[in-house]
């Protein structure tokens, strides 16, 4: 394996993948703008924000300390790393190291630094989003866990790089029962994870509604321009996994330029079929009481449990 | 003498030295001299246990210590680990000491407790080098008696601490009782008490001998490791013992349980039947949730922190049930692989648990409250503690870069691959365990974000956490050294394999689960293509944040101001606005209603005048702990009424005491003649 | 389904933008990205149905660049309406120091601008000009919410 073209290829692809979150989150906004009958913002508009928070003035608040200030750039570096470790434009990873449990553990690190700067905020709210944010993840922590897992099982490794390039080349293993429920779990999982209808809705102002929101209102300026971005980035992340995991075609199997190319061209395709989906679906649910939604997260760990048993139960001679 | 000899021999002089100390020393320099020295034994019991781990052998016999059966000491690569864990915490321990026993001679710096103190460390430093059984339960007991006394330590200035010491004093001698029965037996039907003559005769022992000895040992050695249902000790001694103690027993004690089943499971029983190891496995997965799930409750730091090793400890033995599952069913590679997980995570486990109680006793000798819901505002009081609390912090979450995601990640891959002929069992067990495993993780990651935001940050919510000061730098040192051993098995844990591989192999499980082509830089499971690179993960996470912020800032170039927190516009916030502990828990509590049950009492007292105004509302909740209630509410209950009975055979008369002795006699007699 | 075919009768509600209003000097930083937090200082909320019909789907100045936001430390703008009440002189003073910097003041409504029919009431402390700067005066009572998008657009010169 050629280090430095799997480096170069890390490297690309964190910065398409950062490029291109922004516009997800526009993609997602002008699609339910558009089912409601209104304009909405342009495709650009998130980028425009972040261009303009990126310089405005960060604020602290008096009590708040390190944890406070360094929260943003470890939630943002920990993105950007999944961000380039992961299969999302070809099935190889830099050093094969996209183990699916580092980029849990990974994405999960970048909450809870989220979470303690809420806390220290010592406000009422950043508290109260700390608190609802860390439930939340941590009933959806072993969802994520578990429906990666099923897909793991048949390929015989953790390595989300190796279960895509086993999709990409034998795509009837990824059309079973097994693959079906851990869609289904991810896909509720990913919801929760970044925030969005039904677990929480990204743009109210009822702070005692907010989940998410609430961790970061005390954040402004250069702070916030990090949280945002990186809240998109995670939104692309979950999304590309999704996408990858369970339609791994496209997907290039080597690094010549063409295949990555058409990886490249393909994979931020299926981002944004996904990221209008998703729009779309928001203007049908709403939003659930707060109480409910671990019924819900419940609901997507037992799904992903039976994902893992029939995984293994169904299980095939494994390739090593 | 070899090199582990003379390092033991070393070790045992410092810590009667130390001994000596205590008693002669004047208070001025009492902690000082015994802190020092004992923290010295530990590094020589540290060094003696590496040799040992990496393969030299050493072995001293002792017929006169004791008489008719004699003293054997004996060291291997799994006595070493293990001793080399406990040295390790001692050594924290001890420099820990020098500042928190303090100046004026009383509670931890007094006479008594600074003498019981090496004798403790050397007790649980004689455990792992027992090779026959009277040596393992001499220790065993000793080991016993000094921590029981060491936890009774301030029981001048706290009620609840006899208490806590009667839970433990009762636990801990049943669970004496049973390993003396259990290993009794054992020794009797094998013709000999010597480890080496257990492990010849062992497997040729009935099933049905071997099933009861297993099963009384599991309950002397999974008591001792403070896993549920046998833990109700575990919170009251841990939270009410002075903090040097609590790290010792928490960090190093507790391991001694997991020895002892390593040691008889599968070394002298030689691995047993399938059985034994799901029964493990499940005692396992029960302390693991109910521990974390406890924990994240709590409102105590120090019994939070407890119930945390009781989650923990329900890990390791998860992955010595599976490694015992797997070797049963043909897969000593996958097997090997569990057991390496179950050894590291017991070594780190160790490591930030040390951390975790030092840092918890500094923040209660500064502030005087375990109380997290009055804690609070730290950070600014306390920098140094609260940064080190908090990489302990993030190690028990298991969360990357700390060396509890490590052994969390090997105990995970040992689980996911059993491979397409493991049988029915392992293939449903397997699963499972990977969900117990995940649960645990999420719910933990939440306990020590309450316990560092909650008990840490923001502002303080008394006056007490208010004027907390910093401790000396001889706990912070301590703290610090703890660290240094979180930070070397998160980044470089390929250092230790090789003392790993050993130690499992003397468990029976030879397979080479962990490849050696990537380097040192790398984890590697040999037959999957999966791999972990903890240096390199450390590095991108702290070199791509400070990058983050540095071409942020480039980039931004506007200064940050200071800004009052906004309040929505009205009164500052005060600090009685911020989330509490109990606050930020209650949605995991809401949850798990049903398995944590709160009992609420609300007092409403009205006003004179009239029924329908309320004067004064007093809410209150508490959290009990529902295994001990279900269990030993019912048992306590039932020995009380039999004690109640007994009386009556006590009545005064001499003529029925006379009889009571005649009948014994008779009975001795015929036991002798018929046995 | 109900919804769909609702959705599909009912098409774009979206009315043509007014022209935009003058461009603001001070705006220029933000480059055509404005984030608004609304502050209701003592407003008979006339204004505040006007300004949510302002970004209704009727009028909709999300096409321009504008957005509400729950926090003013995340906002770029506040719209004041109101003449500004004793009670909440302190509050808003509070809201426009929570504001990063560069942050502007939109009064909204003849009452934000000269205190309107309340003007010397004993519970009015006094326009909005006269507890925080004023970058941005909307006249009427209450203005049409083509003038708020105007206005707005002006901020935004989009």
């Amino acid at each position: 394996m050629n280090h430095g073209a799997t480096v170069a290829l890390a490297v690309g692809q964190t910065a398409l993948l950062a490029v291109v979150a922004p516009y997800l989150v526009g993609v997602t906004r002008a699609v339910r703008a558009r089912l409601e009958g209104r304009g909405g913002g342009r495709l650009r508009q998130p980028w425009r924000d972040l261009r303009k928070l990126l310089r405005k003035q960060p604020t602290s608040p008096p009590d708040a300390s390190l944890f406070f200030v360094a929260a943003p750039p470890v939630l943002l570096a920990t993105s950007l790393i999944v961000a380039g470790a992961g299969p999302f434009v070809a099935a190889t990873s830099v050093f094969a190291s996209a183990d699916l449990i580092v980029v849990v553990g990974l994405l999960l690190l970048g909450t809870v630094a989220l979470a303690l700067a809420g806390l220290d905020t010592g406000t009422a709210f950043g508290g109260m989003g700390a608190s609802r944010e860390m439930i939340i993840a941590a009933l959806v922590e072993p969802t994520l866990l578990l429906s990666a897992f099923a897909l793991s099982v048949r390929v015989g490794s953790t390595d989300l790089s190796t279960i895509v390039a086993a999709g990409v080349s034998e795509p009837s293993r990824v059309f079973t029962p097994a693959s079906a429920l851990a869609a289904i779990a991810l896909a509720i999982a990913t919801l929760a994870e970044t925030s969005r209808i039904p677990v929480d809705n990204p743009s109210t102002h009822l702070e005692l509604t907010m989940v998410h929101e609430a961790m970061v209102l005390e954040y402004s300026g250069r702070d916030l321009a990090l949280v945002e971005w990186a809240a998109a980035l995670r939104l692309t992340i979950l999304l590309g996994l999704l996408a990858n995991l369970f339609l791994p075609f496209g997907v290039a199997t080597s690094l010549a330029p063409l295949p990555l190319l058409i990886g490249a061209l393909v994979f931020v395709l299926k981002l944004v079929v996904l990221a209008a989906a998703l729009g779309a679906g928001e203007v049908f649910a709403a939003k659930l009481r707060l109480f409910r939604v671990p019924e819900l997260l419940a609901g997507s760990f037992v799904l992903s449990l039976l994902a893992v048993l029939a995984a293994f139960i169904l299980a095939g001679p494994v390739t090593p | 003498m070899n090199a582990v000899g003379q390092a033991l021999a070393v070790a045992a002089g410092l810590a009667a030295a130390a001994a000596v100390c205590a008693m002669v020393v004047g208070r001025r320099g009492r902690a000082i001299a015994v802190g020092g020295l004992t923290a010295l034994a530990g590094a020589a019991g540290t060094v003696g246990g590496v040799r040992g781990a990496l393969g030299q052998a050493w072995s001293a016999d002792l017929p006169q210590a004791v008489p008719l059966v004699g003293l054997r000491f004996g060291i291997d690569p799994l006595s070493g680990w293990f001793l080399a864990i406990v040295g390790a915490v001692t050594v924290v321990a001890g420099v820990y000491t020098i500042g928190y026993a303090g100046r004026d001679g009383r509670g931890m710096g007094s006479r008594t407790a600074l003498f019981l103190l090496p004798l403790f460390c050397a007790a649980m430093m004689l455990v792992p080098l027992a090779s026959s059984v009277p040596s393992l339960l001499v220790g065993w007991e000793l080991m016993a008696v000094t921590s029981l006394l060491l936890v009774l330590t301030e029981h001048k200035h706290d009620p609840a601490v006899r208490g806590a010491a009667t839970w433990y004093a009762v636990l801990t001698q049943a669970g004496f009782v049973a390993l003396l029965v259990g290993t009794l037996w054992l020794s009797s039907a094998a013709g000999g008490s010597d480890f080496a003559h257990l492990r010849v005769a062992g497997p040729t022992l009935g099933g049905g001998t071997t099933g009861v000895v297993f099963l009384l040992l599991v309950f002397g050695f999974a008591g001792k490791a403070g896993a549920v249902p046998l833990h109700p000790w575990l919170p009251r001694a841990h939270a009410e013992s002075p903090s040097n103690v609590s790290a010792l027993m928490s960090a190093a004690m507790v391991k001694l349980g997991i020895y002892g089943l390593l040691r008889f499971g599968f070394d002298l029983l030689g691995g047993g039947r399938t059985w034994w190891w799901l029964v493990v496995a499940a005692l396992g997965a029960l302390s693991a949730l109910y521990g974390i799930t406890q924990a994240a409750v709590a409102r105590d730091l120090k019994r939070m922190l407890a119930f945390s090793t009781s989650e923990n400890i329900g890990l390791i033995l998860l992955g010595i049930g599976f490694a015992g599952l797997f070797a049963e069913a043909g897969k000593p590679v996958a097997g090997a692989l569990a057991m390496i997980a179950a050894l590291l995570h017991a070594a780190n486990h160790a490591a930030f648990k040390a951390l975790l109680f030092t840092g918890a006793g500094s923040v209660v000798r500064a502030t005087g409250t375990r109380d997290l819901d009055r804690l609070g505002g730290l950070v600014r009081r306390m920098p140094a503690t609260t940064a080190l609390f908090a990489v302990g912090a993030l190690a028990a979450a298991a969360l990357p870069p700390g060396n509890g995601f490590v052994s969390e990640w090997l105990l995970l891959q040992a689980m996911l691959h059993p491979g397409p002929d493991a049988g029915t069992l392992l293939t449903i067990a397997a699963p499972l365990g990977v969900a117990v495993v995940a649960a645990t993780a999420g719910i933990g990651v939440m306990t020590y974000v309450k316990a560092v935001g909650t008990g840490l940050l923001a502002k303080p919510r008394s006056s007490q956490a208010a004027g907390a000061v910093e401790s000396p730098p001889s706990m912070l040192t301590g703290m610090a050294l703890a660290t240094l051993a979180c930070a070397a098995l998160a980044v470089l844990p390929t250092f230790v394999t090789p003392a790993l591989a050993r130690a499992t192999g003397v468990l029976g499980l030879a397979g080479d689960p962990l490849g050696t082509d990537a380097g040192a830089v790398a984890l590697s499971v040999r037959g999957a293509q999966v791999m972990l690179y903890p240096l390199w993960m450390l590095v991108a996470v702290a070199g791509g944040t400070v990058v983050v912020a540095l071409v942020a800032r480039a980039f931004g170039r506007a200064r940050r101001r200071a800004a009052r927190a906004w309040d929505c516009g009205d009164g500052p916030l005060t600090a009685r606005m911020e989330y509490t502990a109990t606050s930020f828990a209650e949605p995991l509590q809401r949850v798990f209603d049903d398995v944590l049950a709160p009992e609420r009492d609300v007092d409403v007292s009205h006003a004179r005048e009239s029924a329908y105004h309320v004067q004064a509302l007093t809410y209150r909740q508490r959290i009990p702990d529902r295994v001990e209630n279900r269990l030993y509410g019912p048992l306590v209950a039932g020995l009380r009424a039999v004690g109640e009975r007994a009386r009556g055979l006590a009545n005064g008369s001499l003529h029925r005491y006379l009889g009571y002795l005649l009948a014994a006699l008779l009975a001795v007699l015929v036991a002798g003649v018929w046995g | 389904m109900r919804l769909i075919s609702r959705i599909l009768r009912s098409g774009s509600a979206v009315q043509p933008a007014p022209p935009a209003g003058e461009p603001l000097t001070q705006a220029a930083p933000l480059r055509g990205s404005v984030q608004v937090r609304h502050v209701d200082a003592g407003s008979c909320n006339g204004c505040e149905i006007e300004i949510g019909q302002a970004f209704s789907p009727v009028h909709d100045a999300e096409r321009f660049g504008v957005r509400l936001v729950a926090s003013p430390r995340h906002a770029d703008a506040i719209t004041v309406t109101g003449p500004v009440t004793v009670n909440m002189a302190a509050a808003l003073r509070t809201t426009y120091e929570a504001m990063p910097q560069p942050g502007l003041v939109i009064a909204v409504g003849d009452c934000a601008r000269n205190c309107g029919a309340f003007a010397g009431a004993h519970a009015v402390v006094g326009p909005v000009e006269d507890v925080v700067p004023v970058d941005l005066h909307i006249p009427g009572c209450p203005p049409e919410p083509e003038q708020i998008v105007a206005a707005l657009r002006g901020l935004t010169q989009r």
